[in-house]
């Protein structure tokens, strides 16, 4: 393993990335879960092992065809990508290995090598988005990721899909393309694409008007990848018509890869080199996080199916990652990261949960759901348990990151008082619409509708249960055990804040 | 002179756009953009991307536009009233076009020999080809070396559309009435009852296929490559398929071979990289390749390029030909 150590940046990519056309060749065709889940499963160690080294203060730097950068297209592993390489593939693996039975039953077996390949392509895309050092390889992964995604998202037997997938594809390819835009606009201004040297060069040519547009295309852009309200119209629908295993890997990951870009673009970049860009950054960033936060809850609280108020709630949440990275403080960016952790574990456990649900219940309705707990009481108790580390309840994974956002906001003075003000709104409507669910399946009383004529839904697959258990419990683990997570945090929030001027 | 004909072009481009937003019959806008592309690979030409003017040429002009007609047989050729957005939409056109055009203000001047871009990477690449990879086309040397990871990537980009649109595609067909074989429906036969077309299009077919392979394995020496070779291949099938019909194309190269093609490609171009590992070296370093680390290189820029060319060949003819089987369903 030690003389593998160094490709391990190139085989987080590569080993999704080959393994996909080989689930097309491979027979007999239910073989396809089982290697899909073996990839992702790799994947995941290979970030674990990746982690480790950069715990230990290793900074994996790798240069593809051996040609060094700004030559050739370089890749690099630090504490903020290792992060977020854990969550992409755990989420992955998790959904996947939780999502057979369900997948099963939404997608044909005749189809499902195809499925299983697209599935993989979007970890590799997310992954390779996650190891590039180079803005336009950041680009090609990202359309990599988009395409599967786009795939992925219409899998599901439910034509619904089908529109919100094409609303996913207009707005996704805009976001794309504005990215491009400010991609061509800074080479046409530094001649290079590698990020790092981009920091170099750009200092002779800041605040020239290409520079300047070629920040607006790409944060714009950028944002609208990340559903960065006002700009999120397409993840309600996406997430709540997409096959249940794939709401629960991309709600988990699939707009924090995009925050990453955003972020590490921006402070990388831009931050140190355009003349009062951090006060613009926050200026317009804090303020759409605010609204953020407050719109997507208030639509929660009066949604009705479960997956879109799970989705709006996703809405509410890029707020608060987004309210932490706008503060520009190393409490406040480290607040941020962190709230991306923690989040995937709730909202990757909430969708592990309705995917559950979904075994038994066709309708996902809160009417039609009343009384499902006393059926189903294994599942619904991890889904109390997720829904109170999404509220922020001590103990629970989402309280860690709150409690930091709330004393970096402290931090601000009087700003911060009504920062704080709007952290607790949104966390009391988080209350509500959680409660919502709770009410609706322990206390409302059973339904008998067609789903459950003779009142004989049992519990949950075993598997499944047992998977969706152990994202619930990830969240109490890492409520107390908050190590990990928040020394990577910190120490990508200092390298972050290092390149402010 | 040029400048006056990218003037001329331009503006054509720009009505070519407005027709295309304007017009209400999608037959049209399809027409349309086949010709907006075919200016935009001129452009490109004067430009002197003549890598970049042929695959426009061959992708959006020619089989785009064969896909897009592929679709509208599938729907219907007028387009419903109903755009919602209108006026959004125009903003955001009109306000990103401003932007742009604001950005233009502090560009180099066109052609200049100081701009950025011709002061850092560029000249290394202008410089260093001859003595790494000994190649005349330096286009072929960053896209298949020196950023040969990118190249990967648009190779999978290609792939995962292909896989997308089978995967789609292949949804509810079940219910399909699977045809007797001896039962030909119109569709199906192309335009065999039609001479000249037929005469004239099977004529065609070889030399379009020959100069598809000399743009495959003359991409070191001018322009072309693996994208453009694979696009003209697959055209030269498309043609077949168009004047003889579907189901001898099928006949002659089946579906199975094409998901082989799909798959071959993809998994080449990977193996490639690999072998960098497995000798010694990073991933896709093809120096190692052989005992002479350039020989090494155009060894391995030839295979690589030989995985583009197979995947994009088996990924647009399993498109026209997805689309071709939904047509008949």
């Amino acid at each position: 393993m030690t003389g593998l150590n160094a490709h391990l940046p190139a085989l987080q990519v590569v080993v999704p990335l080959l393994i996909a056309p080989l689930l097309i060749l491979l027979r007999p065709r239910g073989l396809a879960w089982a290697a899909a889940t073996a990839a992702s499963a790799m994947a995941f160690a290979i970030a674990v092992q990746m982690t480790v080294g950069v715990l230990d203060g290793q900074e994996y730097r790798y240069a593809l065809g051996g040609w060094s950068a700004p030559y050739g297209i370089e890749l690099l592993v630090d504490s903020f990508s290792a992060l977020l390489l854990l969550i992409v593939t755990g989420a992955s693996t998790l959904a996947l290995l939780a999502g057979k039975a369900s997948l099963d039953s939404e997608i044909e077996p005749r189809r499902q090598p195809l499925f299983y390949s697209a599935w993989l392509l979007a970890l590799a895309g997310l992954a390779g988005i996650l190891v590039a050092a180079d803005a336009f390889n950041i680009f090609v992964f990202m359309e990599i990721s988009s395409l599967a995604s786009y795939v992925l998202v219409a899998g599901g037997p439910d034509r619904r899909a089908l529109p919100a997938v094409f609303k996913y594809l207009l707005m996704g390819t805009i976001g794309a393309t504005f990215y491009l835009i400010g991609v061509g606009l800074v080479y046409m201004m530094t001649g290079t694409l590698n990020l790092a040297d981009m920091e170099l060069r750009i200092h002779e040519v800041a605040d020239q008007k290409p520079i300047l547009v070629a920040a607006g295309f790409i944060t714009v852009g950028l944002a609208l990848k990340a559903a960065v309200f006002p700009l999120h119209v397409w993840l309600p629908n996406a997430y709540t018509y997409a096959p249940h295993a794939v709401s629960a890997f991309f709600a988990a990951c699939a707009t924090k890869v995009a925050l990453y870009v955003l972020l590490r673009f921006d402070f990388v970049v831009f931050q140190q080199n355009l003349t009062g860009h951090e006060e613009q950054f926050a200026a317009y960033l804090m303020p759409l996080a605010v609204l953020a936060i407050l719109f997507g809850s208030a639509v929660a609280l009066f949604e009705s199916n479960l997956k879109r108020l799970l989705a709006y709630s996703s809405v509410a949440q890029i707020g608060y990652i987004l309210l932490g990275a706008s503060l520009l403080s190393i409490g406040g960016v480290s607040a941020s990261l962190l709230h991306m952790f923690n989040h995937a574990l709730a909202k990757g456990a909430l969708f592990l949960a309705v995917m559950a649900i979904a075994t038994r219940y066709s309708q996902l309705d809160l009417q039609h759901l009343a009384g499902a707990a006393k059926r189903m009481p294994w599942t619904f108790s991890a889904l109390v348990v997720a829904g109170l580390s999404l509220i922020g309840v001590p103990g629970t994974a989402g309280f860690i990151s709150k409690w930091y956002l709330v004393a970096a906001a402290l931090e601000e003075g009087v700003l911060g008082m009504a920062l704080v003000a709007v952290i607790v709104v949104g966390s009391l409507m988080a209350v509500v619409y959680i409660w919502r669910i709770v009410e609706a399946a322990w206390f409302a009383p059973a339904d008998k509708s067609a789903d459950d004529p003779g009142g004989s839904v049992r519990e949950a697959p075993a598997a499944m249960l047992a998977i969706l258990w152990l994202a619930a419990l990830a969240n109490v683990y890492f409520g107390i055990a908050t190590g990990l997570p928040r020394e990577l945090a910190t120490a990508a929030a200092i390298s972050l804040m290092g390149h402010l001027p | 002179m040029t400048a006056v004909f990218s003037i001329f072009l331009l503006t054509l481009l720009v009505i070519t756009a407005l027709g295309i937003v304007r017009t209400r019959n999608l037959f049209v806008a399809v027409m349309l953009l086949g010709i907006f592309s075919l200016l935009i690979a001129i452009n490109f030409f004067i430009l002197d991307a003549a890598d970049v003017a042929l695959t426009e040429a061959a992708v959006g002009a020619g089989i785009s536009t064969v896909l897009f007609l592929g679709a509208l047989a599938l729907t219907s050729e007028r387009e419903r009233l109903g755009t919602r957005h209108r006026w959004l939409s125009l903003a955001v056109v009109a306000s990103a076009t401003l932007v742009v055009l604001y950005a233009t203000f502090d560009k180099p001047r066109f052609g200049d020999p100081n701009a950025p871009v011709h002061q850092h990477v560029a000249p290394w690449y202008l410089e260093k080809t001859p003595e790494y990879i000994d190649i005349p086309n330096v286009v072929t040397a960053v896209l298949g070396s020196f950023r040969g990871y990118d190249t990967l990537g648009e190779v999978f980009v290609v792939f995962t559309a292909g896989i997308g649109v089978l995967f789609l595609l292949s949804a509810r067909r079940h219910g399909a009435a699977h045809r007797p074989p001896g039962e030909r429906d119109p569709s199906g036969i192309g335009l065999r009852e039609h001479v000249i077309p037929r005469v004239v299009g099977r004529l065609l077919v070889p030399f379009i296929l020959l100069f598809g392979l000399y743009v495959q394995f003359h991409g070191e020496y001018g322009p072309g490559g693996g994208f453009q070779a694979g696009a003209l291949i697959a055209a030269a099938f498309i043609l077949y398929a168009l004047v003889e019909g579907e189901d001898r194309t099928l006949a002659a190269v089946p579906q199975s071979w094409l998901n082989a093609l799909m798959v071959g490609g993809a998994l080449l171009y990977g193996a490639v990289g690999l072998a960098g590992i497995a000798l010694g070296s990073n991933f896709l370093d093809y120096s190692v390749l052989a005992a002479n680390p350039v020989a090494g290189q155009q060894l391995g820029i030839i295979l690589i390029e030989a995985g583009v060319g197979m995947t994009v060949t088996g990924t647009l003819l399993s498109i026209f030909h997805a689309f071709a089987a939904r047509d008949r369903a």
